[in-house]
């Protein structure tokens, strides 16, 4: 029979399944972090289980920690014994823990493909969301919640229910100036948040060949923004040559064998799936957010919707107070307070070249405090090596310590009460950012014209 | 896990789409390493910012059932969303949809969550919004909701059902298949 590529990893996996019952699927890895892992470790322990596989599990500290140079020192104590906590977990059960001057420490969505601890056709899970990232590599990658941490750590699997798979076509050539992070905003306005619900995702076409590893990541990404469990694209050449020699990676003979059996992960010519879309993208420009939701996005040179466009009426008009803007009003040249990269989304060093080469002879606006937030380790020391810090530095932006930072209120590094984020993160929720903040989401270049204009603004609106 | 079989309670009305996870508990409430103490924030934003967000009304203080529209628990994947909403003392939830894994989360920690037709949904609010003494039953082994001397059928998965009633936890499932487990690894190796 036609398999697609998301029923091929998934049939392969499954331990147990039974009329009635949930399936039983077995995971090959699982990534740990600060905030969701204390609690299933607890569990454990009083339960008195051990853990099945602890080779099949990394960790490091990314949500809580500060970013600043002395980040060694954390002022909040609630957040240090979080960060503490794990540190005696993972040296408890001899698990590893990718810690700060590691030089792999970072967000743990950036660190595991960095290590090769995420490779294609495998089951990984991690307490978080965006654990869709991984899919860029062809592995099944679910974010779930922290009692599903404790099942696989215990047993090596979870119980889920067999998902719907969502083919997800882009078409044609898009304008100079889109990326990857445009594309996935298009797609989730399109089918909206919880347009994917139930599903995994597969994307393919053309455009979606064209793109490195780290663009395909920040579209796996936001798969979990329109809702769905995961995204996922098949390994090809650019996926073998990012992974080859990496930490975790097959070596040697192995990685000949692998090779192969990776390559035929892909979905069979005529595979079927539950649902398909196809999403023109010929001559499109970059995309922004105007709401409080991921969907509320449109086209940089496109104005905001009517309150009667479609969607819930009392969300839009909730979204028009809370952002301070109108309906059918354009976003360029609305002044900014903040401008943030970085993020599991495009904290990469793709990200960072590309704001480097708009940042490189300009100036941040006075108004404007820009954050430029490597991933990880590794993405910093990469940054540094090109020399890319000293261009932040010389534009006045602030080239911090990794982690997930301004991404979500819950380190130092918040937007301030009432002020406005142009932000290359997932997330524009009410207060995502900080209580009251305000964010627009769009890729790293956008963000980074708009910091030196002070205003939002696009790459082709600089001199 | 704590057993659920049927429940008695005023309603509280969520008239809006979309609930996320970070509406739910903000971020900045989840530095604890324990499971407890999250039900004072729940919702934290939204009740300071809006005087007349429904959880800052007193009539609506004694609800255990939470009726919302769209989408429900969208967002992130932190279960301390579904510890904050059970320790507030919500029992059930009354959606047109949920997120997957906001579900997910909630049956692993025995909150009831349940799916009804808009119609249903907006009558729901409807009634809690004029009358907010109105009683709602909810009784999951016949799978009913009633109130007014009107009942409605809901749709509740089998394995999930068993669980409930029964306060059992996926864990012991998983458990007692190791022989399963065994079996898989010693033909797929250990990943
Ligand atoms: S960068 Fe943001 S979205 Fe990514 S893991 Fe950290 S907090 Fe979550």
């Amino acid at each position: 029979m036609k398999q697609n590529i998301i029923n091929k990893i998934w049939n392969t996996h499954l331990v147990h399944s039974k009329a009635g019952f949930p399936e039983m699927l077995y995971i090959d890895r699982i990534l740990l972090h600060e905030v969701t892992s204390a609690q299933a470790f607890a569990e454990l322990k009083n339960r008195n289980i051990p853990i099945r596989n602890k080779h099949n599990i990394i960790a490091t500290i990314d949500h809580s920690i500060p970013t600043d140079k002395n980040r060694i020192v954390i002022a909040d104590e609630i957040a240090r014994k979080q960060v503490d906590t794990l540190r005696a977990n993972c040296k408890e059960t001899g698990i590893t823990i990718y810690d700060i001057d590691s030089h792999h420490q970072g967000i743990v969505h950036v660190v595991g493909p960095e290590l090769g601890f995420t490779l294609p056709g495998k089951t990984i899970i991690c307490g978080d969301s965006h654990t869709s990232t991984h899919g860029a590599f062809g592995a099944l990658a679910f974010g779930v919640g922290t009692s599903e941490i404790t099942h696989a750590m215990a047993s090596s699997c979870i119980l889920q229910d067999k998902p719907k798979t969502y083919k997800v076509e882009f078409k044609g050539m898009p304008n100079q100036y889109f990326t990857a992070k445009d594309a996935i905003l298009k797609l989730i306005a399109e089918i909206g948040i919880g347009g994917g619900k139930g599903c995994v995702i597969e994307y393919v076409g053309e455009y979606i060949r064209s793109l490195s590893m780290e663009a395909r990541m920040t579209i796996c990404n936001m798969s979990i923004e329109c809702g769905a469990r995961a995204g996922l694209i098949a390994p090809d050449a650019t996926t073998l040559s990012y992974l080859e020699g990496r930490e975790y990676a097959p070596k040697g003979a192995n990685w000949g064998q692998a090779k192969q059996e990776w390559l035929a992960l892909a979905s069979d010519e005529g595979a079927d799936y539950d649902y398909s879309i196809t999403i023109d993208i010929t001559g499109a420009g970059p995309m922004i957010t105007w709401g409080i939701n991921p969907e509320h996005a449109i086209a940089l040179n496109e104005t905001t919707p009517a309150i009667n466009a479609g969607g819930d009426k009392a969300t839009l008009e909730k979204a028009y107070a809370y952002t301070q803007l109108q309906p059918g009003q354009s976003l360029v040249g609305t002044a900014i307070d903040f401008a943030f990269v970085g993020s599991c989304t495009n904290g990469r060093i793709e990200d960072l070249r590309a704001v480097a080469k708009i940042l490189d002879g300009r100036k941040v606006a006075n108004n404007v405090t820009m954050y430029i937030v490597p991933g990880s380790e590794q993405v910093m020391e990469m940054a540094q090596a090109e020399g890319l810090d000293k261009i932040f530095a010389a534009a006045g932006a602030d080239f911090r310590m990794p982690g997930c930072s301004m991404c979500l209120a819950m380190n130092p590094d918040k937007v301030p009460e009432g002020k406005r984020c142009i932000s290359t993160t997932n997330r524009n929720f009410i207060g995502r950012q900080g209580p009251n903040s305000i964010t627009h989401l769009a890729s790293p270049q956008t963000v980074a014209a708009s910091a030196v204009l002070g205003k939002i603004a696009g790459q082709e609106h600089l001199a | 896990m704590k057993k659920f079989t049927t429940l008695h309670s005023h309603i509280i009305p969520l008239a809006i789409d979309n609930v996320d996870t970070d509406m739910i508990i903000p971020a900045q409430h989840l530095k604890s390493v324990s499971k407890e103490g999250y039900g004072e924030n729940v919702f934290s934003a939204l009740r300071s910012m809006y005087p007349d967000f429904v959880l800052n009304k007193p009539q609506y203080n004694t609800g255990k059932i939470l009726v919302s529209k769209e989408n429900f628990g969208c967002g992130s994947s932190r279960e301390h969303a579904v510890w904050a909403i059970q320790q507030y003392g919500i029992e059930t939830v009354i959606c047109n949809s949920f997120s997957d894994i906001f579900f997910n989360n909630s049956a692993k920690n025995g909150l009831l969550l349940i799916t009804q037709p808009l119609e249903v949904i907006n009558e729901m609010l409807a009634i809690a919004e004029n009358d907010p003494t109105t009683v709602m039953t909810v009784d999951l082994p016949n799978q009913s909701i009633s109130y007014n001397g009107k009942g409605y059928h809901f749709d509740y998965d089998g394995f999930r059902k068993h669980c409930l009633i029964n306060g059992l936890d996926d864990l012991d499932y998983l458990m007692s298949h190791t022989s399963e487990i065994n079996k898989y690894e010693e033909h797929h190796g250990k990943a």
